[in-house]
């Protein structure tokens, strides 16, 4: 091949079988995160060598469980597997993982690899767990009921990645030849219907079998109109002889894995009925009391590990970004140059790659919950409010994540099957108050009450992490409702055993996830703080000993937050917050540093930048006289932090996700409608009723 | 209580611990492709293992490994009580 490929193995099989083990014990560090062209399906591709040293790409098939598809992830696989995405070839060979210890079910994806028509190597995963259930499996039986290499394996201890490569290395490599067998009267109906469908014909039998297998309101959305009297007709064929379309394919396959199952699995030593740790864990875990309380500790200690300790390294991360700006200083003439670098580079990207640690540790966590079995288990016992407004169990994880950062949040929407539900959780997933608003509502409750003890201070807190959350079940529900009209999706959702996670499997998905926030950081908002500093900076002030404050005044910046200052009045903000609420457009935790700007608390001694800040505020006199920021228009500016859309990092995540800028359009306006409404309603209610 | 034996009833009248056979599925297409392809076919045997803590969803045990299914969508699927 051009590339210097000599052979494309996919990698497929049903989640928690041990798949990313082998794909990372088989690719080691060389690993490559991109996307399908097209769509936003993460395309996960590795290289490995084979046993006589020719190179090899290994590509890890997102999902799934079937070749008919409910998710883009799951439309990525089957597409590649049929080979219908332009400029890229089908496999040359297929690795399906099965979990030893569940044969029954986990062959039927071996069955649906069986009938590509691509060569298949079965990786029989974790025998060790299969031998403790007492399960012995004769694989010489095996490899001749499915006609192909099996090779048994524990992948997480090493066992059996050589024999793998091995296989997959073999020349020639042969085309199964055995499948399960549908009725004839079936097969027929393939066959005529595979001739006329314009697909190659090694495919052309299972396009016609997919095609067969949907519903009338499936062949109206999927079908090409051109062949969807053909399939109907051959449907109502079908049925007639008493054979059901959808079924008859599953039923076979099962069928076909049942009788190898009896004839290859040997059962020894006690029952298999009793219950397992698996089962035993359950009992505590998913218990009405006991799940409830596992469930909120294992809450709490994530979030307790996020705030708390990254708070070391992201004071670490500071003060290296303010001894590289300050470096920066005495290396660069006074003037625009040293501005730019300084504080419109290195404290602008810092200000973001400060939240690297949090990010991290989310996804270190998350990883964790993945791999044990847990999270299934959260979705199991969340599902029921979930369902109440409309969403799925599912929708929790990308909910949770947005607590950290909406961005991985809205990428993990993508397990999301519906597209509406999906939609769903991307236009709420931002109420859900991230790590960026931290620093707001920390220097805003510090102002609110400045005598008030540990306790009220994170109560405060607490009910502002609340209001996200009401609002976004909220807004969900109006969304289910009107917009984005849809039945509450069917919850199908494995509970598969509990493992030990693999750690290194873990830090490697997580540092990954670091890397593309790193890229983000270096490119979008770099481009960002770097306009946003122009904003603040231009027009220069004819008098060059202008104080700060007044150069900010005279800015584009300065002067667009004059301009909206008639729309925020209301709110109680000023046009100085306004200009905070304009360079947070670029970035929340913007909004401290553009307040010191404003407020001209020029320091060098960045450690004590929060409590300049805020003394500079307290200090801060309405035109009457009056104190600024009183505690009603803190509570206000918060409010209106809860609710805004400002990030522009989440809107280009959004475009992407969506495809389209519609939907990122459409939550900014609703979202800032909302926050406006919601911080009109505090602070007028507020003076309403006498609060100052 | 009505004596006479039913030869069928919905999956998500089924307490937990009490097993049954699948007699039909009667789903939208989508669905029911779906849930037979995770294993529920006719004739597969189901056992209820238990409700989540808030009563909705139910865990399923078929074929060695289990499932979560709501309440709604486990009243299409017919069973008959072993």
């Amino acid at each position: 091949m051009s590339d210097g490929i000599f052979r494309r193995v996919a990698i497929a099989g049903n989640p928690n079988t041990g798949k990313s083990t082998i794909f990372n014990a088989l690719t080691g560090l060389r690993q490559k995160v991109g996307n399908y062209p097209g769509v936003t399906v993460e395309k996960k591709t590795g290289k490995f060598f084979s046993s006589h040293g020719e190179a090899m790409e290994l590509i890890d098939l997102p999902g799934s469980y079937s070749l008919q598809v409910r998710s883009p992830d799951e439309a990525v696989a089957r597409d590649l597997l049929l080979g219908r995405i332009a400029g890229v070839a089908r496999p040359d060979v297929i690795i399906a993982v099965v979990d030893a210890s569940n044969l029954d079910r986990h062959l039927y994806i071996a069955a649906q690899m069986l009938e590509l028509g691509i060569p298949v190597v079965v990786a029989l995963n974790m025998v060790d767990v299969a031998e403790e259930h007492g399960l012995v499996i004769d694989l010489m039986a095996l490899r001749e009921r499915l006609g192909v290499p099996v090779i048994p394996m524990v992948a997480s201890k090493g066992t059996g990645i050589i024999e793998l490569k091995q296989a997959v290395s073999r020349t020639p490599l042969h085309k199964p030849e055995q499948r399960a067998q549908l009725p004839i009267v079936y097969e027929t109906e393939l066959a005529a219907l595979g001739k006329k469908l314009p697909y190659p014909a090694e495919t052309a039998r299972l396009e016609a079998m997919l095609l067969l297998s949907l519903d009338d309101t499936g062949l109206a959305e999927q079908c090409d109109p051109a062949h969807r009297a053909d399939v109907a007709a051959a449907q109502a064929r079908l049925r007639t002889h008493g054979i059901d379309p959808l079924a008859a394919p599953v039923d076979a396959r099962y069928d076909w894995v049942a009788a190898i199952c009896t004839a290859v699995i040997h059962r020894h030593g006690e029952d298999s009925d009793g219950l397992t740790i698996s089962d035993r864990l359950d009992i505590v875990l998913t218990h009405k009391l006991w799940g409830w309380l596992a469930f909120l500790g294992m809450m709490t200690a994530m979030f307790l590990c996020i705030f708390l300790v990254a708070k070391w390294p992201m004071d670490w991360i500071s003060a290296v970004v303010d001894a590289v700006a300050s470096w920066t200083k005495t290396k660069l003439p006074d003037g625009d140059l040293q501005s730019l670098v300084s504080d419109g580079v290195i404290h602008g990207v810092g200000a973001v790659v400060v939240f690297l640690p949090q990010i991290l540790i989310l996804f270190f966590f998350l990883g964790l919950l993945e791999d044990s079995g847990y999270m299934a288990r959260a979705a199991f016992i969340m599902d029921r409010l979930m369902s109440r407004v409309g969403l799925h169990g599912k929708s929790f994880v990308p909910m949770l994540s947005s607590f950290a950062c909406a961005i991985p949040g809205i990428m993990a929407t993508r397990t999301i099957e519906n597209r509406k539900d999906r939609f769903v959780t991307i236009l709420v997933a931002p109420l859900m108050s991230c790590s960026a608003r931290l620093p707001v509502y920390t220097l805003m409750i510090a102002l609110l009450l400045p005598a008030a003890g540990l306790w009220e201070k994170a109560g405060i807190m607490l009910s502002m992490y609340l209001l996200g959350i009401v609002a976004a079940f909220g807004m969900a529900w109006l969304f289910k409702k009107t917009l984005l009209r849809s039945e509450t999706p069917m919850l199908l959702l494995e509970l598969p055993p509990y493992r030990a996670p693999a750690i290194r499997g873990i830090i490697q998905r997580m540092w990954e996830r670091g890397v593309i926030f790193l890229r983000r950081a270096g490119t979008v908002i770099l481009a960002l703080n770097i306009i946003l500093w122009a904003l603040l900076h231009y027009p220069k002030p004819a008098d060059k000993s202008a104080p700060e404050s007044e150069r900010i005044a005279n800015s584009i910046g300065g002067r667009a937050g004059k301009m909206i200052e008639p729309a925020i009045a209301p709110l109680g903000f000023d046009w100085k917050i306004g200009i905070g609420l304009v360079g947070s457009f670029a970035a929340r935790e913007v909004f401290v540093s553009t307040m010191s700007q404003v407020y001209d608390v020029t320091d060098d001694d960045k450690d004590k930048l929060m409590d300049r800040v805020g003394a500079a505020m307290t200090a801060e006199k309405r035109e009457t006289g009056a104190p600024m920021f009183t505690p009603l228009v803190c509570l206000s500016i918060m409010v209106f932090y809860v609710l805004a859309m400002q990030c522009l990092s989440t809107v280009a995540i959004v475009r992407r996700e969506t495809n389209s800028w519609r939907w990122p359009l459409f939550q900014i306006a609703y979202m800032n409608a909302l926050a406006w409404l919601a911080s009109f309603l505090v602070y007028q209610g507020g003076k309403l009723l006498g609060w100052q | 209580m009505d004596n006479a034996p039913t030869p069928s009833e919905p999956l998500s009248t089924l307490q937990p611990g009490q097993r049954g056979k699948v007699t039909a599925i009667v789903l939208p297409g989508a669905s029911r492709g779906r849930i037979m392809e995770m294993g529920l076919t006719i004739g597969a045997t189901i056992e209820v293992v238990r409700f989540a803590p808030l009563g909705d969803p139910m865990e399923l045990k078929v074929r060695g490994f289990h499932l979560s299914l709501r309440k709604a969508d486990a009243a299409g699927i017919q069973v008959a009580r072993l």
